[in-house]
């Protein structure tokens, strides 16, 4: 159960208009992950999902009941903040509590919710305490405790996990995660946090200034940005973007790297593109390539062309699993991403190859996507 | 040895404001004959409690006999309702301008800010038009508590409001989609985080309206008057010898229920100013 239609959600505040038309439709059970820099406006969404704030327009749909203009009580949903939001007067067993007694849920039954949630999120032994006898990671199992309590239709979270140590974070994100799986219920989760996003999500929304940038699944998101932002949001270290200008050559279509002395380095353009790109000829565009392809020759997979270049290692940084490399292509500075055996040297050269099936090009005026 | 001027000027300052009280309570227990020939700081010769009785049940005031316990019990009959309604109202109103924010609640919440500074001459003949007009001029009940209310509510309505901005919103935001309602969420999450500020604003108000002369000698007629009031009219009582023990004592009465407050209360006093509200 849980499918949430959002048609055309506006929100003005004053003159300011933070949403501008937001469109969102998630499956059954689908966990929505809405992702933008600071100030995009995903509170603003997830409290008028809520109905603690008031759309300035649109509609919004849980199973189709339209929920325009019902409280927050009648609207079949529990919401997890970032604060955590515990009743500090109460134990953590009348904050679980504390919701059913609100909806009249009978004696008998709720303290058999209450000890089917204490034993899921494993806090039967704090439900005496008060909120602030328990640690952060604690009081985050307790707010999605009393969230749980209600078995709502849909749950919202605003960012429940940003004010978590790193290792904690990691282990609340899987076992959100599980319990997302194991009750079998819509999920709208707020974050800045991009590999939550990538991690979490059935189906991602990137926002940016009160506009829905993409919606759609994580692979969809990080192989094929429908723009400039999303490409760069997305992913650390961020995408390359170079300006190029794509020319015609006898070997077929190429790109010139703007700014370089002479021809520079011409970058084959791979013929799936071609024709996308052939209306471009002669304007610069922006190229847009990932760290990871740049990468050690000899990572072709079967059938794939690479393109080698030798550049100068500027800076190396070996994060374990890969290493960065920090380079300049024809001025313009490039992070290349290699397996952490290739020896390399800072102030030597190095051969890396270019993925370009991989590579992806932007309008530099619009941020539109070329190909 | 550098603490010495400090303690020095602290002994001064403490002395300064008790030498007044140590002169009232000894001049208390002291009969007529021993004020006029001993010293003023003089220890009474044996401790006489005629002056107490008397005060507390004998001496004229106005048109009555009877000491000044019947007014005493007038400021109570005054004190009580006026405190509790003026902070609970109080409270309800820093709950709304602080969590149930509405257009132009900043303007009210200014326009409250001067209901702080007025003078209270300002509101003496408006006041008594509006008493009029509801034909409860004079009395006591409800006339007089109505009056402290409305005059308070500037103050507990501040109170409430400072303290409850520090108190986050995402409570309140995590009740309503809990399921609770404008009240419950008052009652169930406000009030039991309130203790230090209930603390603070009822004794504020207790002291205010206890203290005060004002309202009471416009206010009311002779019969109902508060204590305070009472005590003017005993020392104005003209008679052959002015009988200063009993204007002592019956001060000195009227003055212990603000002095049982402090001492029973002023640890939460000091820790509600001092404190912010909620942690964790
Ligand atoms: N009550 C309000 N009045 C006026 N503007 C507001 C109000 N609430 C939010 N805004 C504005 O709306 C925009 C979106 O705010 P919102 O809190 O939704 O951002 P966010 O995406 O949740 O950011 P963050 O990641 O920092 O939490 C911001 O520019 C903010 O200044
Ligand atoms: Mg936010």
């Amino acid at each position: 159960m849980g499918k949430l239609i959002l048609q055309d959600i506006h929100k003005s505040y004053g003159k300011d208009e933070v949403l501008h038309g937001i469109n969102i439709e998630t499956g059954e059970n689908q966990f929505l992950v809405l992702i933008g820099p600071s100030g995009c406006g995903k509170t603003t969404l997830l409290n008028i999902i809520a109905g603690l704030e008031q759309e300035s327009g649109g509609d919004i749909l849980l199973n189709d009941r339209r929920l325009n203009g019902l409280s927050p009580k009648d609207r079949d949903i529990a919401m997890v903040f970032q604060s955590y939001a515990l009743y500090p007067s109460m134990t953590v067993r009348n904050n679980i509590l504390f919701a059913l007694e609100n909806r009249k849920v009978p004696k008998a039954e709720r303290e058999q919710i209450l000890m089917d949630v204490a034993r899921m999120l494993q806090i039967e032994h704090l439900l005496d305490r008060r909120p602030r006898q328990l640690s952060g990671g604690q009081q985050q199992r307790v707010a999605i405790g009393r969230a749980i309590a209600r078995r709502p239709t849909l749950f919202l979270f605003d960012e429940p996990l940003s004010n978590l140590d790193a290792k904690l974070r990691v282990e609340m994100r899987s076992e959100i995660k599980r319990l997302h799986q194991q009750l079998q219920t819509s999920m709208v989760y707020v974050t800045h946090d991009q590999i939550e996003a990538m991690t979490m999500g059935d189906l991602i929304a990137v926002m940016n200034e009160g506009v829905i940038q993409q919606l759609g699944s994580p692979e969809s998101i990080y192989n094929d940005p429908a723009n400039r932002f999303v490409a760069g949001f997305m992913g650390s270290p961020s995408m390359n973007f170079l300006p190029v200008v794509p020319r015609e050559e006898a070997s077929g279509l190429c790109l010139r790297v703007a700014g370089a002395e002479g021809d520079g380095n011409l970058l084959p353009v791979p013929p799936k593109m071609q024709g996308a790109l052939r209306g471009q000829l002669g304007r610069r565009i922006t190229l847009g390539i990932r760290p990871e392809q740049i990468t050690d020759p000899g990572s072709a997979r079967e059938g794939e062309a690479l393109h080698s270049i030798e550049l100068d290692v500027e800076l190396l940084e070996p994060t374990g699993p890969d290493t960065l490399v920090f380079t300049r292509l024809d001025g313009h500075s490039l992070v290349a991403r290699v397996h952490p055996s290739t020896h390399l040297q800072i102030g030597s050269r190095c051969t890396l190859s270019f993925h370009m099936e991989r590579a992806v090009f932007f309008d530099p005026e619009n941020g539109s996507r070329l190909a | 040895m550098r603490r010495l001027p400090i303690y020095l000027l602290l002994t001064l300052a403490a002395l300064f404001f008790l030498l007044p009280l140590y002169i009232m309570l000894v001049t208390s227990f002291k009969t007529m004959p021993e004020i006029y020939n001993q010293g003023i700081l003089a220890l009474p010769r044996q401790f006489d409690l005629y002056a107490w009785r008397h005060a507390w049940s004998g001496a004229t005031i106005g048109a009555s006999n009877q000491g000044i316990h019947p007014f005493f019990i007038n400021s109570f009959e005054l004190v009580i309702p006026a405190v509790i309604i003026s902070t609970a109202i109080g409270a309800i109103n820093g709950y709304i301008l602080t969590h149930w924010r509405f257009r132009g609640a900043n303007i009210i919440f200014y326009l409250l800010l001067l209901g702080t500074v007025f003078p209270f001459q300002i509101i003496l003949l408006p006041m008594a038009w509006v008493q009029g007009k509801l034909h409860i001029a004079g009395t006591l009940i409800p006339g007089l508590v109505m009056v402290h209310i409305i005059y308070g509510l500037a103050f507990t309505t501040l109170f409430f409001r400072n303290y409850y901005v520090s108190i986050p919103h995402d409570l309140v935001r995590a009740a309503r989609v809990d399921g609770a309602g404008f009240f419950r969420i008052f009652w169930r999450v406000m009030l039991p985080l309130s203790t230090p500020i209930i603390m603070v604003t009822a004794i504020w108000q207790f002291t205010m309206i206890w203290n005060n002369f004002l309202f009471g000698v416009v206010f009311t007629n002779s019969d109902q008057q508060p204590v305070t009031v009472a005590i003017n009219d005993l020392v104005d009582t003209v008679t052959s010898v002015h009988m200063w023990n009993v204007d002592m004592a019956a001060a000195l009465i009227a003055a212990i229920p603000t002095l049982v407050v402090y001492l029973l209360a002023g640890k939460y006093f000091v820790r509600g100013l001092t404190g912010g509200a909620v942690k964790g």
